[in-house]
C-alpha cells in the first residue's frame, strides 16, 4: 500500500523510515543518546535488503559504511555528537576521497546537555571537514530532509552530515508515512586510484573541495528548506535554525510582530545569496540557534564582506544565552527585548513548598551497586583512586557510594588510571569499565598498561548489555542486528590474549567472594582484572523480593547509608523495602548486621 | 526560496504535561493520548525525557494536540499553557504546576516516591504538604489515593494507564462534549497500539482509574460516554 498513513513517529524513527524510503542499503552505528533509536528502527523495519550493524565503535561504523559507499551502496552511519570525535579520523580523510553511493552521517547533538559530556556543535565539524550539514527543525521535517541528504550526497559524490538535536530526535509528531522505497542497486566496487589517499591526491582534491563550496552554497540558496519570509515594512529580522525555528514560531504566534525571517536548514555551506537577500534593508538581526553561534558568525561575516550596515545580535553580543538549550520562553523573551515589546507576563504562582532534589541513581537491584560496594569495602583505609567511564556506572559517583573519582570520555578510565599511577605509585589505581565500553575503546588502553608495565586494577562491569542507551547487543553478547547469533567474544580471553596475568571472575552480588577477589587483584604486582558478571535488571528476571523483619531491624540505617538503593527507605524508624521497586538482588541482606532482611536469594 | 505567509494560526486544541519519576511509565501514557487524538483526525506532537535522567530522576512528557502542525509548532509546551497536569507523583506535579494554564486541571497520585538523597539525609519530603499546596491553588483537582490505585490495578506497571483513565474521566466531566478524548477513545488506542497480551490488564487499569476519580470527586460521574 503506497497510500501515506499518519503515524506517531519519534524523530529518530522518522529519520530511519525516511532513509529506508530513500533506498538506504547499509546502516552502521554505535549507540548514543539521543541517536540510538535510528538504527534500531532500521533493524525493526528492515525490508530484507538492508544490512544493519551495531559496530564496535563509531570509527569502525564510519569506515565500514565508507567501504559500502565505495561499492555504490546508499549508506547511513548513526552516532551521538561525541561519537563523531571517535570517527573524526576517517571522516576528515573521507571528505577528501568522497563516495559513490550516497552516504549520510547522522551525528545527533545534545543541547543542554541532557545526556552528554559536551555541548559541541556538529555544524562546526561540518565546516572543519568541509562537508554539507542538514539541520532539521522537527521530526516531520527530518523525515523529508533525510531523503534530500541522500540525493545531494550522491549528486556531489560526497558524504554529508545530518545533525538533529535531542528535541528533534526524541520528539514525536504525526507524520504521513510513505511506504514506497526507492530502488537502488549498487554497481559494486570499481578499482581506481581515486580510492587511495596520497599527499598528491589530497592536494588535488583539496582544490576541488574549495572550488565546490561556493557551488554548493549557490545550490543551497534555492534549497526549499532554506527559507526567506519577508516582513511588511520592518527593519528587523530574525534568523533561526534547528528546533529554535520551532520555538520562534511559537513566539511569533503569541505576539504576531512584523519581522523578516530567515530559516537556515543547511548551515554549511552557508546559503549566502539567500542570506544576502534577507539582510538587504535591515537594521538589526536577532539569531536564534543552539550550541555555537554558527549562523550568527556567518551573518557577521557577510555584513563585513558586503559592507552592510546591519547589527547582528545573538550569542556573541550577549542577547542569547551562550550555553544550554533554548525554549519557547527564552526565544520569546529575547524576541521581545529585540523588538522593544513588553516582556511576556510571567504567570503568577503561589509559592510552592520546597521541592525534593531528584538526581538520577543506579536502579534498585543494579549489579553495579554491588560491584562498587565490594571494591569500596576491599579498599577501606587504603590509598586508592577510582577512575570511571561512560555508561550507567557513571552514576556510581553519587553518594553514598562515591566511587567515581574521574570520568572523561569512552575508554579513558583505563588510561587515566595509568597516568595517575605514574605520579603516585603508592596508590592502588582502579579503572572501572562496562562491557560495551571495553569493546568500544577499552582494549588498547589495557594493552598500553601491560606493555608499559603500569600496575592498574581493571574492573570490568559486565552486565551483558549496553544498558544506558537502552540495551543494545555488543560483541560480548553474540547477538547482531541482523538477528543472527555469532560467537560471543570472551572478555576474559581477550585479557589473557593481551597478557593480563591475574584475572578474577565473580558475581558481584556474592559480596564476600567479590571483596576477596578485589583484595587479591589489588595485591597482585602487575596489571590485574576483576570481571564482575551479573546481568542488568532490565535483561534478567527479578529474584524473590526482600523484606525487613521489623522485630529484628534496629533502625541503624546501615543498609540505607551504605547502599543508596532507591527501594530502601526509612519508615517509622525502621528500614522498609518498597515492593514496587525491589528486584530481589539480595545485597542489602548481606549488608544488614542484624540479619533483619530476608526473602531474597542471591543467585 | 521565498514564501509569503503570515500565518494566523489557531490555538492548540489541548496541551498536557505528564510528570513523574523515571520508570513510572509517563511515555506510554503520553503516546496513548497522542494516538487517541490522531484517531480523531487531529495533529499530535510529544516530547519525552530519555537517557540518564530516566534512572530515578524527574521525567516529563509534553503532549500537544492541534488541528494542524503549525497550531503547536514546538515540542515543549510553554509555561501557562497546559490544560492538564497529570502528576504520577505529588512533588513532580507541583514542580510542573507553572505549566498549567489558568483554570487547567491537575490529576495526581498521592503516593510519594522518595529520592535516595532524602533517605540518606533522613529527611523525607512531606507529600501531604504537596497535596495541600495543590488543594490551595488548583480548583480542578483530583487526588487519587496511591494505595487504592495499587490495590485496584492488575499490576503496579499499569499505574500509568490508571492515572490516564482518571484524567480522561475528569476532563470528560469538566469539558463535556469539548473534551478531546473519551475513555472509549483510549480503550481503542490500547487495542490498536499495545500487544494483545497487555490489552485486558490495561483496559482494566484504565477503568479502575476512572472509577477512583469518581470516588475522589463524585461530581466527575456526570458525563457518560
Amino acid at each position: 500500500m503506497a497510500q501515506p498513513s499518519q503515524q506517531l513517529l519519534m524523530g529518530n524513527e522518522a529519520i530511519a523510515l525516511g532513509a529506508i524510503r530513500a533506498g538506504v542499503g547499509f546502516v552502521s552505528g554505535y549507540p548514543g543518546t539521543p541517536s540510538t533509536e535510528i538504527l534500531e528502527t532500521i533493524a525493526k523495519h528492515n525490508t530484507g535488503d538492508i544490512y544493519v550493524e551495531w559496530s564496535v565503535n563509531e570509527k569502525a561504523a564510519l569506515e565500514a559504511a565508507a567501504g559500502a559507499a565505495y561499492a555504490g551502496q546508499r549508506t547511513m552511519v548513526t552516532m551521538k555528537q561525541v561519537g563523531l570525535n571517535v570517527a573524526s579520523d576517517p571522516l576528515m580523510s573521507l571528505a577528501y576521497i568522497g563516495v559513490k553511493g550516497g552516504m549520510v552521517i547522522v551525528s545527533a547533538d545534545d543541547p543542554g546537555p541532557i545526556s552528554s559530556q559536551t555541548e559541541q556543535d556538529t555544524r562546526h565539524f561540518a565546516s572543519f571537514c568541509k562537508l554539507p550539514v542538514f539541520d532539521p527543525s522537527s521530526p516531520e521535517e527530518a523525515y523529508e530532509m533525510i531523503g534530500d541528504a541522500f540525493a545531494y550526497s550522491e549528486r556531489y559524490a560526497t558524504p554529508v552530515l545530518f545533525r538533529p538535536t535531542t528535541r528533534v530526535c526524541h520528539g514525536c509528531a504525526a507524520i504521513a508515512v510513505d511506504t514506497q522505497r526507492q530502488a537502488h542497486k549498487p554497481e559494486g566496487f570499481v578499482k581506481d586510484d581515486k580510492w587511495v589517499i596520497f599527499p598528491r591526491l589530497s592536494y588535488e582534491n583539496h582544490k576541488k573541495i574549495e572550488a565546490r563550496a561556493p557551488v554548493l552554497a549557490h545550490d543551497f540558496s534555492s534549497y526549499p528548506r532554506n527559507l526567506l519570509i519577508p516582513g511588511q515594512s520592518c527593519k528587523k529580522g530574525v534568523a533561526a535554525g534547528g528546533v529554535s525555528w520551532a520555538y520562534l514560531q511559537e513566539a511569533l504566534k503569541a505576539d504576531a510582530p512584523d519581522v523578516k525571517l530567515l530559516k537556515v536548514s543547511i548551515p554549511y555551506p552557508f546559503p549566502e545569496e539567500l542570506a544576502l537577500e534577507f539582510l538587504q534593508g535591515l537594521d538589526e538581526v536577532l539569531v536564534a540557534e543552539e550550541l555555537d553561534p554558527v549562523i550568527e558568525r556567518e551573518l557577521v561575516y557577510l555584513c563585513g564582506k558586503h559592507h552592510l550596515p546591519v547589527t547582528i545580535r545573538g550569542k556573541l553580543t550577549g542577547d542569547m544565552p551562550c550555553a544550554g538549550e533554548n525554549s519557547a520562553v527564552t526565544i520569546r523573551a529575547a524576541l521581545n527585548r529585540f523588538l522593544g515589546l513588553p516582556a511576556g507576563q510571567a504567570p503568577e504562582q503561589e509559592s510552592a513548598p520546597a521541592l525534593p532534589v531528584r538526581p538520577p541513581v543506579l536502579c534498585a537491584g543494579c549489579p553495579h551497586r554491588a560491584s562498587f560496594y565490594a571494591v569500596k569495602q576491599a579498599m577501606k583505609g587504603k590509598k586508592a583512586v577510582f577512575s570511571g567511564d561512560i555508561g550507567c556506572y557513571t552514576l556510581g559517583n553519587a553518594a553514598p557510594l562515591n566511587m567515581v573519582d574521574t570520568c572523561l570520555c569512552m575508554g579513558a578510565g583505563v588510561t587515566i588510571a595509568q597516568g595517575l599511577h605514574r605520579v603516585e605509585p603508592d596508590a592502588v589505581n582502579f579503572a572501572f569499565i562496562g562491557d560495551s565500553t571495553f569493546f568500544h575503546t577499552g582494549i588498547p588502553g589495557v594493552i598500553n598498561a601491560v606493555y608499559n608495565e603500569t600496575n592498574i586494577v581493571l574492573i570490568v562491569l559486565d552486565n551483558s548489555t549496553t544498558a544506558m542507551t537502552g540495551h543494545q547487543p555488543h560483541p560480548g553478547t553474540g547477538r547482531t542486528m541482523m538477528g543472527n547469533i555469532s560467537e560471543k567474544i570472551s572478555i576474559r580471553k581477550v585479557l589473557e590474549g593481551i597478557g593480563v596475568q591475574d584475572i578474577h571472575q565473580v558475581n558481584p552480588l556474592h559480596l564476600t567472594e567479590a571483596v576477596q577477589a578485589v583484595q587479591q587483584a589489588a595485591a597482585h604486582p602487575g596489571v590485574s582484572a576483576v570481571l564482575f558478571e551479573a546481568p542488568c535488571i532490565a535483561v534478567s528476571k527479578p529474584g524473590p523480593m526482600a523484606q525487613v523483619d521489623a522485630a529484628k531491624c534496629t533502625g541503624c540505617r546501615k543498609c540505607i547509608r551504605e547502599l543508596g538503593c532507591p527501594a530502601l527507605v526509612l519508615e517509622n524508624g525502621k528500614a522498609h523495602i518498597e515492593p514496587t521497586l525491589c528486584y530481589g538482588c539480595g545485597l542489602c541482606q548481606q549488608v544488614c548486621p542484624f540479619g533483619a532482611i530476608g526473602g531474597a536469594q542471591n543467585d | 526560496m521565498t514564501e509569503t505567509t503570515n500565518s494566523k494560526n489557531q490555538p492548540a486544541v489541548m496541551n498536557c504535561i505528564l510528570a513523574g519519576v523515571g520508570g513510572q511509565g509517563t511515555v506510554l501514557a503520553s503516546k496513548l493520548i497522542a494516538q487517541s487524538a490522531m484517531n480523531r483526525g487531529l495533529f499530535a506532537r510529544t516530547a519525552e525525557t530519555i537517557g540518564m535522567a530516566q534512572r530515578g530522576g524527574c521525567v516529563v512528557s509534553h503532549v500537544r494536540i492541534g488541528r494542524n502542525p503549525q497550531d503547536v509548532p514546538s515540542p515543549l509546551l510553554p509555561p501557562g499553557s497546559a490544560d492538564l497536569v497529570l502528576g504520577f507523583e505529588p512533588s513532580e506535579a507541583v514542580r510542573c504546576l507553572p505549566y498549567r494554564k489558568p483554570g487547567g486541571a491537575v490529576v495526581v497520585c498521592s503516593k510519594a516516591v522518595q529520592p535516595v538523597t532524602a533517605s540518606l539525609s533522613g529527611k523525607s519530603y512531606d507529600a501531604g504538604a504537596m497535596i495541600a499546596h495543590l488543594q490551595k491553588t488548583v480548583e480542578r483537582l483530583v487526588v487519587l489515593d496511591g494505595d487504592a490505585l495499587l490495590a485496584q490495578c492488575p499490576s503496579p506497571k499499569t499505574l500509568n494507564v490508571a492515572l490516564l483513565g482518571a484524567a480522561v474521566q475528569a476532563l470528560q466531566a469538566w469539558q463535556g462534549p469539548a473534551a478531546v478524548l473519551t475513555l472509549a477513545d483510549v480503550e481503542n488506542t490500547i487495542l490498536q497500539r499495545l500487544p494483545q497480551k497487555y490489552h485486558e490488564m490495561n483496559q482494566s487499569a484504565l477503568r479502575a482509574g476512572a472509577r477512583l476519580a469518581i470516588q475522589a470527586n463524585p461530581l466527575l460521574a456526570g458525563e457518560k460516554e
